[in-house]
């Protein structure tokens, strides 16, 4: 414990020494934060919600707070101050060190070209980016996150997302930090009337990471799929938490996550889905499937749907297990050799999600990620 | 010969289902291979496949004059052996040109021949998929995944023409067809019927073989051959039913 109280008063210093002086609007959500970071630290084992993450090794490195510049939110305020800091240690450190940036689609606008915005941290380097997107009534967009720190490098991040009435976001979130980095990052949504947020998380690198993903469904006819994928080897540690609350009526979420998990590698995979009292007509789907390709790798699992209503159509499900022998023997029986056939199935089993990616040059590259992972040529 | 089957047992979770069971297949021949259920037809396609879950108890499977019981399933496949299966498997996120091109390369690999690259590759898949008058889209589509009872039997021959086997069993093919499924299969089977090839109809309707004519027919009963003959042995079973033969096989 004493090694969290330093990292704490380190960055309390750190703190004083950027912002300070800062008495603005901003300045004061700062502060907030870095006072709620102070008093409750980084999670730990012991917080329900962190049993499985044991993120002691991020707690135990002297990071140094990246350069960053930060857009002016005071515009944005109101949604700045919508941001959940107090969800823990690390969305309340990134409110304090936030570098903010703001992305505003103009209600009905078509926007083509996809917003592309890569993150990456230097060896040693603690980076808080904070994205703000909000797409306006009627508008429609693709917006992709890419994080590729090349170093052991530290991301900690947050998205928050407004799909206004009508309107249609797509997000597509690829980590593929490097083997040695660690990374954090929340992703807060909400879903207005008869909109729709479409996400697929794709999750490749990172010693330990951690993505929180939360969309409310907060007005009649919104739509969400909330999709993603972590494909882990060695030692890797990839936690998903996710939160699908469904307010009111008539809205639909369908979720699928897959895990691909080798040598020793850990998943955790937790999602809750909400049908609120007087959400009739919800249409909640969820599915968790994990293929264990090595006897060390593990996975712990948890979807859970809290139901607080009738006339509902929900499911929701969990696999754990290796290849189906039926599918192998197919395989084989068309010639391919027992090690090309497993890595198909499990290309295949990963494609799913991959699939989804409609933008073509991201869609080649993860491809490639994932064979490159399995060591196969398909 | 090209295929020889002497005095096979072979069974499931310890359980015996064929006893004894004799077969031989030149090159050139059609065979049906007809039983009521239960009488060891399946488990035939699947001990000639290479199935891991079916143990041979006894008895020896010749193929183009190798131990083909000695063979690993995928062996089998790049010596020329290929099962049309009953209940195609679906192989979601893998498309079936992918899919169809790995199985190609690998026996054009085993046999020294030249391997194809995708553009190449579907060329050739265009043409083979002619034969069984499936359209193009399908090469897209994730292996089976969604196809109707009939696509996915029609992909299965399509796969059958793209790797040329010597020896073709075609387990069940017949099952959940419509007529006009039937007949494209049926079809595109005798365009892929040579001289060099052989082909085994594994069915329990007569139906198909009004479409597909075999040269010899086996009756099966109680995991062996009670009953041999030429094409009108399946018009007389479809007359008569199995009964007859069941009560032969006691």
């Amino acid at each position: 414990m004493t090694s969290v109280v330093a990292k704490d008063t380190y960055f309390a210093k750190e703190f004083r020494e950027r912002f300070g002086d800062a008495n603005d609007a901003i300045g004061k959500c700062r502060q907030e934060a870095i006072e709620y970071f102070t008093e409750t630290g980084l999670p730990t084992l012991r917080q329900e919600d962190w049993k499985y993450t044991n993120i002691a090794p991020i707690a135990n490195v002297d990071w140094r707070v990246g350069k960053q510049t930060s857009e002016d939110v005071g515009n944005v305020l109101e949604l700045v101050r919508e941001f959940n800091f107090e969800r823990n240690g690390f969305t309340a450190l990134n409110q304090a060190f936030a570098a903010y940036r703001v992305i505003r689609i103009p209600k009905e606008t078509s926007v083509e070209t996809p917003f592309i915005i890569e993150h990456a941290a230097a060896d040693g380097e603690a980076i808080f980016p904070h994205t703000i997107i909000v797409a306006e009534a009627g508008s429609r967009a693709t917006v992709v996150e890419v994080f590729a720190s090349e170093a052991a490098g530290f991301t900690n991040s947050a998205t928050q997302i407004f799909v206004e009435d009508n309107a249609s976001l797509t997000h597509y979130r690829v980590q593929k930090d490097a083997a040695d980095a660690f990374n954090y990052g929340v992703t807060e949504v909400t879903v207005g009337r008869a909109a729709r947020y479409d996400a697929t998380s794709i999750n490749l690198g990172g010693a330990i990471t951690r993505h929180d993903i939360e969309v409310d469904l907060t007005a009649e006819g919104g739509e969400t799929a909330v999709d993603g994928l972590y494909m882990l080897s060695g030692s890797q540690h990839h936690d998903t938490h996710s939160i699908i609350d469904h307010k009111v009526p008539n809205c639909t979420s369908h979720q699928s996550y897959k895990g691909v998990l080798n040598d020793t590698s850990r998943g955790v995979f937790n999602g809750k889905v909400f049908v609120r009292e007087g959400a009739h007509g919800t249409d909640a789907q969820q599915s968790n499937k994990n293929l264990l390709l090595s006897n060390d790798a593990r996975v712990d699992t948890k979807p859970q749907l809290e139901i607080f209503n009738e006339d509902v159509k929900c499911a929701h499900g969990a696999t754990v297990g290796q290849l189906e022998e039926e599918e192998l023997f197919y395989l084989l029986t068309r010639g391919l050799p027992e090690s090309l056939a497993r890595n198909l199935l499990t290309y295949g089993f990963a494609e799913e999600i991959i699939n989804k990616i409609t933008i073509p040059e991201i869609k080649a590259e993860l491809d490639a990620a994932v064979l490159n992972r399995l060591d196969a040529k398909i | 010969m090209l295929l020889e089957v002497k005095d096979l047992h072979a069974g499931i979770d310890g359980k015996e289902i064929l006893k004894g069971l004799n077969l031989q297949v030149r090159k050139g021949e059609v065979h049906a291979i007809m039983g009521p259920n239960g009488s060891g037809k399946s488990t035939l396609s699947k001990v000639l496949a290479g199935h891991p879950s079916y143990e041979v108890i006894s008895g020896t499977v010749t193929y183009d004059g190798k131990n083909l019981l000695e063979l690993e399933p995928d062996e089998r496949a790049r010596e020329g052996v290929f099962m049309a299966f009953q209940y195609p498997v679906e192989v979601p996120g893998v498309s079936n040109s992918q899919f169809l091109r790995l199985a190609y390369n690998e026996k054009a690999k085993h046999n020294g021949e030249e391997e194809l690259d995708p553009l190449e590759f579907n060329d050739l898949l265009k043409e083979k998929a002619k034969i069984v008058e499936m359209d193009p889209q399908f090469f897209k589509r994730s292996v089976n995944e969604g196809f109707s009872g009939g696509e996915k039997k029609r992909n299965e021959i399509l796969q059958m023409a793209v790797l040329e086997p010597k020896l073709a069993i075609l387990d069940e093919t017949d099952s959940g067809l419509d007529i006009d499924a039937l007949r494209i299969v049926a079809e595109g089977v005798n365009k892929l019927r040579t001289s060099e090839n052989a082909i085994i109809l594994v069915t329990h309707y007569q139906r198909l073989l009004n479409y597909i004519v075999p040269d010899f027919v086996h009756v099966l009963a109680g995991g062996k051959v009670v009953k041999e003959g030429g094409k009108e042995l399946a018009l007389e079973l479809e007359e008569k039913g199995y009964d007859w033969v069941k009560a032969a096989a006691k």
